[in-house]
């Protein structure tokens, strides 16, 4: 079934057009990783279908619903409706973005408390079993400014996770980490993987994209360049830019 | 020189000394209490990114930090009873001038501390589906007020020596009774060297405080 | 409905104009002063001299610490008696003013020249200079520049704290103000037109203010070379 459906998304920031018509279906249970050249739009694109920032024209379609008012080719947002829509789908980002005057399980119960208001209790409850999941079970009163890049990441994915959001989505999430603790925030992403949820990754890692994705887009100039399963864009890609822009990766791999 | 200094008669005057602390006191929590609470709304509102909270917010602001306080309280206590036909103590006219001046000065710490926390924290709680209340309330506005503390610690400062101002229309707070003392027994060096003191005893820690506030804020950056 | 009548104050708008020429004067001499013994008592305070450093910090501290009407009362009322002086209010108003500026200022030079990275001291002892040839064309310039928007927000400050002296009977906007209001029994018209005269001129101040800063915060004018 058809989670989200981005229908000719454009985005221009002043007279640069960063998205250019960009149709995009996601299924339940799949995993597309999203590659491209620094500027090509991956994080903009991203944040559009969270809404953190507002397409330009297009629409979005979540759970069938088309987000927003409709009146003829524009859409018209409300704050009420988009806050609504990002309880649903989840993001985590590159830099962490944790609260640092809260600890751990308090970062991961604000959504919780303050946006369902559950009760203390009920959100702490579900907030620890987050953390279990993520393995930092045992920093649960720890502050963020005390906890290494991987383990803060995980704390944000634990966040993310407890509104329970139908699809995930991950803005460069080990780009700023040092190379040692990517691992750690790699495996918990398998793992959501593994456990069948639904999920866009923006990634520089393409070894991990290539075992984790059930489909992979490359985008260039603001649209879809290329797309298909890992084998045909990793291994074997059809279109020069595709190319070019994989070789340039491995310029330097051993 | 040679002339005996006579701080008998002021001691003498306790009683005027204690009253004039009291009004001081007063005037200073009222307009501390208001002008810190105004403060923050249109601190908020200078913040907003609709027309029709900034514009009036920076209006206000750019007014009543732009004209000298003793202007204002005049204004209240003289115009303002010919506009409006009620009565204006000298209570509330200085309260009325000092709050507003504190409001707008507030205003603009309130902002600059909410414009420094980073985008990023936006980002992370409008990405659970926090709203701008939310946000604020929750996430920003707690992080603000630790770096803010040093220069509010300072607005209270300089609304504790405007309260000597109050004495241009007569309200009695110690400048005034300041005034009274050195009226009624000639020796104005006593007299206001004693009410220059009460405030520097009063004042001092409060200026210290504000030193160690500024240390260690700087040192948690 | 109240009705508003303007005529009387602008009938008397040359008094209106003595005052504002008044308060300027008061504001530019202060000033003056006020950089100057700013200048001294930062150096004072600087000095590694205790019998020079603590008087210095005490007359810093005092005058941070009371208020401004106080300070202005005790110069006016208490010292003429203590000194055998005659004290007219201009005269009472410029002393309080410039040891308050110059305290005010004395804390911003010592802030300023102590801002100034260790890294540029070295940088120019490393290349020979000595002390004070790098104080006078590294340093130094440097530290005033950075001074010069604290400077210019002092002068603004100034402007509005010299209303302070219509308490001691000297002819400035407020006071000219106050005894119009009373000659011509339009409060709420004199008080308005003086409030908005104040309004413009520090309004004005206050921008020119801004937009030098943001001209010397992009770098345009560097005084080192």
């Amino acid at each position: 079934m058809t989670i989200l459906r981005a229908r000719a998304l454009a985005k221009r920031f002043g007279t640069i057009d960063v998205l250019r018509d960009i149709d995009l279906d996601v299924e339940r249970g799949e995993r597309i990783a999203i590659l491209g050249a620094s500027g090509s739009g991956k994080s903009t694109f991203l944040r559009c279908l969270n809404f953190m920032e507002l397409p330009t024209s297009g629409r979005v379609e979540l759970d069938g619903r088309v987000v927003g008012s409709e009146r003829g080719r524009d859409v018209s947002y409300r704050e009420s409706e988009l806050t609504a829509v990002r309880q649903k789908v989840g993001m985590v980002f590159q830099q962490f973005n944790l609260f640092p005057h809260m600890t751990a399980v308090g970062n991961v119960m604000e959504g919780l408390r303050t946006v369902r208001r559950q009760s203390k209790p009920e959100a702490r409850a579900r907030a620890e079993k987050e953390l279990a999941r993520v393995g930092l079970a045992d920093k649960a009163e720890t502050y963020p400014a005390h906890l290494s890049g991987g383990q803060k990441q995980r704390v944000a994915i634990a966040r993310a996770l407890a509104m329970d959001p139908e699809l995930l989505l991950f803005d460069e999430p080990t780009s700023a980490l040092d190379p040692e603790l990517v691992g750690e925030v790699l495996t918990v992403i398998l793992s959501l993987a593994e456990e069948g949820r639904t999920m866009l990754l923006v990634t520089h890692e393409l070894g991990f994209a290539y075992h984790v994705a059930t489909r992979v887009i490359f985008l260039a100039d603001g649209t879809i360049h290329e797309q298909g399963t890992p084998d045909e864009i990793l291994k074997n890609p059809k279109k020069e830019r595709t190319r070019a822009f994989l070789a340039s990766h491995r310029q330097f791999s051993f | 020189m040679g002339q005996a200094w006579d701080f008998a008669s002021v001691f003498a005057n306790t009683d005027a000394l204690i009253a004039g602390a009291i009004g001081t006191v007063r005037l200073f929590a009222i307009c501390l209490i208001l002008g810190l609470s105004l403060g923050l709304l249109v601190g908020l509102a200078r913040y907003a990114h609709s027309r029709w909270f900034n514009i009036p917010a920076t209006v206000f602001v750019e007014f009543f930090r732009n004209t000298p306080v003793l202007v204002q309280m005049l204004w209240f206590y003289f115009a303002l009873p010919i506009l409006v036909p009620l009565e204006i103590s000298s209570l509330a006219a200085a309260a009325l001038g000092i709050s507003l001046n504190t409001a707008a000065f507030s205003a603009e710490i309130y902002r600059g501390g909410i414009q420094s926390i980073e985008r990023g924290q936006w980002d992370g709680a409008r990405a659970i589906g926090m709203g701008w209340g939310q946000t604020m309330r929750r996430i920003v506005l707690p992080q603000a007020i630790k770096r803010m503390m040093p220069a509010l610690t300072n607005r209270a400062i300089e609304v504790f020596k405007m309260t000597t101002l109050a004495s241009a229309v007569a309200y009695v707070e110690l400048l005034q009774q300041g005034k009274l003392i050195a009226s009624l027994n000639f020796n104005p060096i006593e007299a206001y060297t004693t009410i220059a003191v009460i405030f520097f005893v009063i004042l001092w820690p409060l200026v210290q405080l504000t030193y160690v506030l500024e240390r260690r804020l700087k040192r948690d950056e | 409905m109240y009705k508003w009548d303007f005529a009387p104050v602008f009938a008397n708008a040359g008094l209106l104009a003595e005052g504002l020429a008044n308060t300027l004067k008061v504001t530019a001499v202060a000033l003056g002063c006020g950089l100057v013994l700013g200048l001294a008592l930062a150096l004072l305070r600087l000095s590694p001299r205790l019998f020079l450093s603590w008087p210095a910090g005490f007359v810093i501290e005092v005058f941070r610490t009371t208020p401004p009407l106080v300070q202005l009362f005790w110069f006016f009322f208490a010292l003429p008696l203590i000194a055998g002086i005659e004290m007219t209010p201009f005269v009472a108003a410029v002393t309080t003013f410039s040891i308050q500026s110059a305290a005010f200022f004395a804390e911003v030079f010592r802030a300023g020249i102590q801002s100034i990275e260790r890294g540029q001291w070295e940088g120019a002892l490393a290349i020979g200079m000595s002390r004070r040839q790098a104080l006078n064309h590294i340093v130094l310039p440097q530290a005033v520049t950075r001074m010069i928007p604290a400077f210019l927000e002092r002068s603004i400050e100034l402007m509005k704290t010299t209303t302070l002296v219509a308490t001691i009977a000297y002819a400035d906007l407020l006071y000219q103000a106050n005894a119009i209001a009373q000659k011509t029994y339009r409060p709420l018209e004199t008080f308005t037109v003086a409030a908005l005269i104040y309004f413009v001129v520090i309004f004005a101040f206050s921008l020119l203010a801004r937009r030098l800063e943001r001209r010397l915060a992009v770098g345009g004018e560097s005084t080192v070379h």
